[in-house]
């Protein structure tokens, strides 16, 4: 997973000097940064939660107590069940954790590569919850009215609806910053507000998406069963593991073949490395700018879809306990850990899907620790990861040093004089 | 020993993982001397400095400063211990004034925590008026010329008490004129008693002003010798180890049709000043043009025009019979156009890509790379490896980021990506700006051999001499107009008039 992204991989196995002389500084740090692409990442998720722990120690007053209440987060991810995949009672619960936290890492995959897409490019979209809103809704409304479809189509124009609207979406903050020089942070964000009240309206009481049922509850519409993402694993009347899963893997795949096997992968790269030099080498800069915002937006829509056409609940916003309605900034953090790269994505999406809906479940439902806790300290370990992650060069560093502690007394000092 | 050796360094090594940057390195400085230190881009002058000046641990070897023993761990010891450094960027705040970047860090205080402005304005004014420095304390930074922002940096190592001051490079960012000027200032430290190392590669000069030389080649010192009986020659032997061709060899040139024609040019720079003003001019196919001038006479916004980077106010430029009408690089790099650009870190070459990646950067979506908009990176990697071979691009292959390669073969890259484009026009702004003796040959004789193979080039360069050697017809632009043309001989006194606005003074 050493940033498959960043070269293309070679037909044959390049000779070590091909990897670039380590005479100058700029190589040397490139060789350090291709081997930090997996050192980092993993001191980052080690250190956020060593320090996490502490934190729960400190407020717990209890070293055992903290480590509990890890050992109950793991549980709660039902990671378990792949050592022990029986049927009796307690594996069956573990076995749906794990679906419920495949559920959460799909979408976060898929918010993920929203944000690390547009960083490719060379800019920060903030708006991967809006863009997952506008998913959400238009999904909705084409699972809702387009009822009496035959299965098939009606999800494809479901999916393909939804994920172009909030591709359309983003494209707006493209746009701007292509044509008025607004800064994609701001825009992005201020879209995310306008999806989150269209979205209010929308669902809430009296509003064209209500769930007509339920009157005076602020909920949406069940989408049509036609238009329903089929499961493959799990409880059919809960919430089974349905195959949004396998779409969001293969988003990965797309992401990869994008950023690296295709021209407009080529330029967007260029453009975000140093878009002086993409200009001059013949590159549309605006235009890329619009089009990464839009493929941007199309990977978060396709998160808010999948949420919408696989879910068995009604949807409702501003519900702030449930961790879906913070999924487009928890992307943020899945991209930055991830380096940017499509693999790094998948995994580090795994991670906070686990720590999501392990903590969420497993603290949640527990006793441990204080509850008032229980429900920050994924927010904890997200915050340490993400400053973690800003201080790369920090922990490079410390790695470095590290090892030439261990390796100077063997070395010998020199020439002598 | 003599005991007026301010510094000696002994046996120097240092060692990065896979490479030796100073392997046994000697070196020592008399007091009042300058001292250069000669090398190509890699020789590990600059490393050799870093371990004087605190910043980096040498891995064996001895420096002595006045005699003693010494072992800097950060640059604050060396400062302290009386050592300067001038750094090829400089380090100054542009908001502040001069006086202000002078002191900062050992500010003059009154009342405990308030800046003394008074008297450090007149500490400075003191140094300035001692030195002859030429500097007003109370200009902003951001409002000096770049020769006198290195003064500033001089001044700062001096007030800091310096007896030995280091230059990286020093004249690189200098017109002719500035070069001059700082050499005046240096001989008047030297005869305070300072003692100065010089770092560069420009033979003449180190010839002109230091009193020793010390050449380094691949980690190694070859030799030091006194400047007396020293040559261009022999000093260029050392750094590279072989002959060096100094004069650029070329036949008569037999120019053909007119490949590039300019006709009334007007072109704003980014903030709406008329840069270029109504320039015209021609290039024809097997001829080199040089434009001769200052820095920000409208060279940069007269290129950009012609590449599509810029936008066109009025006026027209034609390639090889097509019109460059919108500003779109597109457009001029179909048309035939290839461009050597002046920066080529910023410009030319995108650092984070590799060599195969960079090659491509004008065609990656033409075959054989790109093709329906999907990427073949295998024969990226195979093309690559050939112009790689072709150019003699060193320091790595394909997959090396092009950050990684030295300045030289950075522009190598960028040379062999415009010219196996087969360009029917060729601008080449600056294209040896910063690079050393060797790779400054390669181009100079790649050059003369595009121009033979039929291309109209057109050479832009700050350096007179670089103009003066390779152009068959040469023209001066001074503030946005030409404002001169020659073929033939014509005196180095004679263009440089020109660029400084003067002819009408010489016609009369």
């Amino acid at each position: 997973m050493t940033a498959p992204g960043r070269s293309p991989s070679p037909p044959t196995p390049p000779t070590p000097e091909e990897f670039g002389d380590p005479g100058t500084l700029a190589a040397r740090l490139a060789i350090k940064q291709r081997a930090g692409g997996i050192i980092v990442p993993i001191v980052t998720v080690v250190l956020a939660i060593v320090i996490s722990i502490a934190v729960v120690a400190a407020t717990e007053h209890s070293l055992h107590t903290s480590l509990l209440a890890f050992k109950e987060i793991f549980d709660g991810t039902g990671l378990g069940w792949i050592a022990h995949p029986t049927t009796n009672l307690q594996t069956s619960i573990a076995a749906y954790n794990l679906s419920q936290t495949l559920l959460q890492t799909s979408t976060l995959i898929l918010t993920g590569l929203a944000v690390a897409f547009a960083f490719r490019c060379g800019m920060f979209n903030i708006g991967g919850q809006g863009q997952y809103f506008v998913g959400l809704i238009v999904a909705n409304w084409l699972g809702v009215s387009l009822a009496g479809l035959s299965p098939v189509p009606h999800i494809l124009i479901a999916m393909v609806g939804g994920t172009l609207a909030a591709a359309a979406y983003a494209g707006i903050a493209g746009v701007l910053k292509a044509t008025v020089g607004a800064h994609e942070v701001i825009s992005t964000i201020m879209l995310n507000w306008i999806a989150y009240w269209v979205g209010s309206w929308a669902f809430g009481v009296g509003g064209p998406l209500q769930d007509t049922s339920n009157p005076t509850s602020p909920v949406s519409k069940q989408v049509a069963p036609s238009a329903r993402l089929p499961d493959f694993w799990g409880n059919q009347g809960f919430q089974g593991v349905h195959i949004g899963f396998f779409i969001a893997l293969a988003c990965v795949v797309v992401f990869w073949i994008l950023i690296n096997r295709t021209t407009l992968g080529y330029e967007v790269r260029a453009v975000g490395f140093n878009p002086d030099a993409a200009a001059y080498g013949g590159i549309n800069v605006k235009k890329n700018f619009i089009r990464a915002m839009a493929i941007s937006g199309a990977f978060a829509g396709l998160a808010g879809v999948i949420d919408m056409l696989g879910g068995t609940t009604n949807y409702q916003f501003g519900q702030l306990d449930i961790p879906f309605s913070q999924v487009g900034f928890i992307g943020i953090a899945v991209a930055l850990l991830g380096r940017n790269t499509a693999v790094g994505t998948l995994l580090s999406a795994f991670l906070f899907g686990a720590l999501l809906y392990g903590s969420f479940h497993g603290l949640g439902s527990s006793s441990v620790i204080d509850p008032q806790l229980a429900s920050n300290l994924t927010y904890i370990i997200q915050g340490l990861i993400v400053l973690f992650i800003g201080a790369d060069v920090l922990i490079l560093y410390a790695w470095n040093s590290r090892k030439k502690l261990r390796w100077r007394p063997g070395k010998p000092a020199g020439a002598t004089t | 020993m003599a005991d007026d050796l301010v510094l000696e360094m002994r046996d120097i090594r240092k060692e990065f993982p896979g490479v030796v940057a100073n392997d046994g390195v000697s070196f020592d400085v008399r007091r009042g001397e300058v001292h250069a230190l000669l090398g190509e881009n890699g020789a590990g002058k600059s490393t050799l400095m870093n371990i004087l000046y605190g910043l980096y641990r040498p891995d064996g070897g001895e420096i002595r400063l006045k005699g003693k023993p010494v072992s800097f761990s950060s640059a604050r010891e060396a400062i302290e211990a009386g050592i300067g450094m001038v750094h090829q960027h400089f380090m100054l705040i542009p908001v502040m004034t001069v006086a202000e970047n002078i002191v900062l860090g050992t500010e003059p205080v009154k009342g405990g925590v308030f800046l003394d402005e008074r008297a450090a304005d007149q500490r400075v004014t003191e140094m300035a008026k001692t030195f002859r420095f030429a500097v007003d304390p109370d200009a902003l930074v951001e409002d000096i010329s770049v020769g006198q922002q290195q003064r500033v940096e001089i001044m700062k190592a001096l007030y800091r008490n310096a007896d030995l001051l280091i230059l990286d490079e020093p004249t690189a960012v200098l017109t002719p004129q500035e070069a001059s000027d700082l050499f005046e200032i240096l001989r008047r430290l030297q005869g305070e008693g300072l003692s100065i190392i010089f770092i560069s590669h420009k033979l003449n000069e180190v010839l002109e002003i230091a009193d020793r030389i010390t050449v380094l080649r691949r980690g190694r010192t070859i030799e030091t010798v006194p400047r007396e009986g020293a040559t261009e020659e022999s000093l260029a032997r050392a750094m590279v180890g072989r002959d060096v061709l100094l004069r650029v060899e070329k036949a008569e040139g037999h120019p053909g049709d007119v490949l590039l024609e300019v006709r009334d040019l007007h072109v704003h720079d980014d903030r709406g000043i008329e840069k270029v003003r109504g320039v015209s001019f021609d290039v024809r196919a097997g001829e080199i043009v040089g434009i001769a001038g200052v820095d920000g006479n409208g060279q940069t916004e007269l290129i950009d025009a012609l590449t599509g980077l810029q936008k066109i106010e009025s006026g027209n430029a034609t390639i090889a019979g097509r019109e460059l009408a919108h500003s779109n690089a597109r457009h001029a790099l179909d048309a035939g156009m290839g461009h050597i650009p002046e920066d080529r870190q910023r410009r030319g070459l995108v650092l984070e890509f590799s060599i195969a990646e960079n090659i491509e950067l004008h065609d990656y979506a033409k075959p054989p790379v790109g093709k329906f908009g999907w990427l073949f990176p295998s024969r990226m990697i195979q093309r690559a490896r050939t112009l790689i071979r072709e150019f003699d691009v060193r320091g790595g292959g394909p997959y090396t980021p092009a950050g990684g390669l030295s300045g030289g073969n950075q522009q190598k890259l960028v040379a062999a990506r415009e010219i196996s484009r087969d360009p029917k026009v060729l601008i080449a702004a600056q294209p040896t700006r910063g690079l050393d003796v060797g790779a400054i040959e390669y181009l100079h004789r790649r050059l003369v051999t595009e121009r033979d193979e039929g291309r109209a080039i057109l050479l832009v360069s700050l350096e007179l001499d670089e103009i003066l050697s390779l152009s068959d017809r040469i023209l001066v632009i001074y503030e946005g107009e030409i404002v001169g043309e020659h073929s033939g001989e014509v005196s180095e006194q004679q263009i440089g008039l020109e660029m400084l606005g003067g002819r009408e003074k010489t016609a009369a």
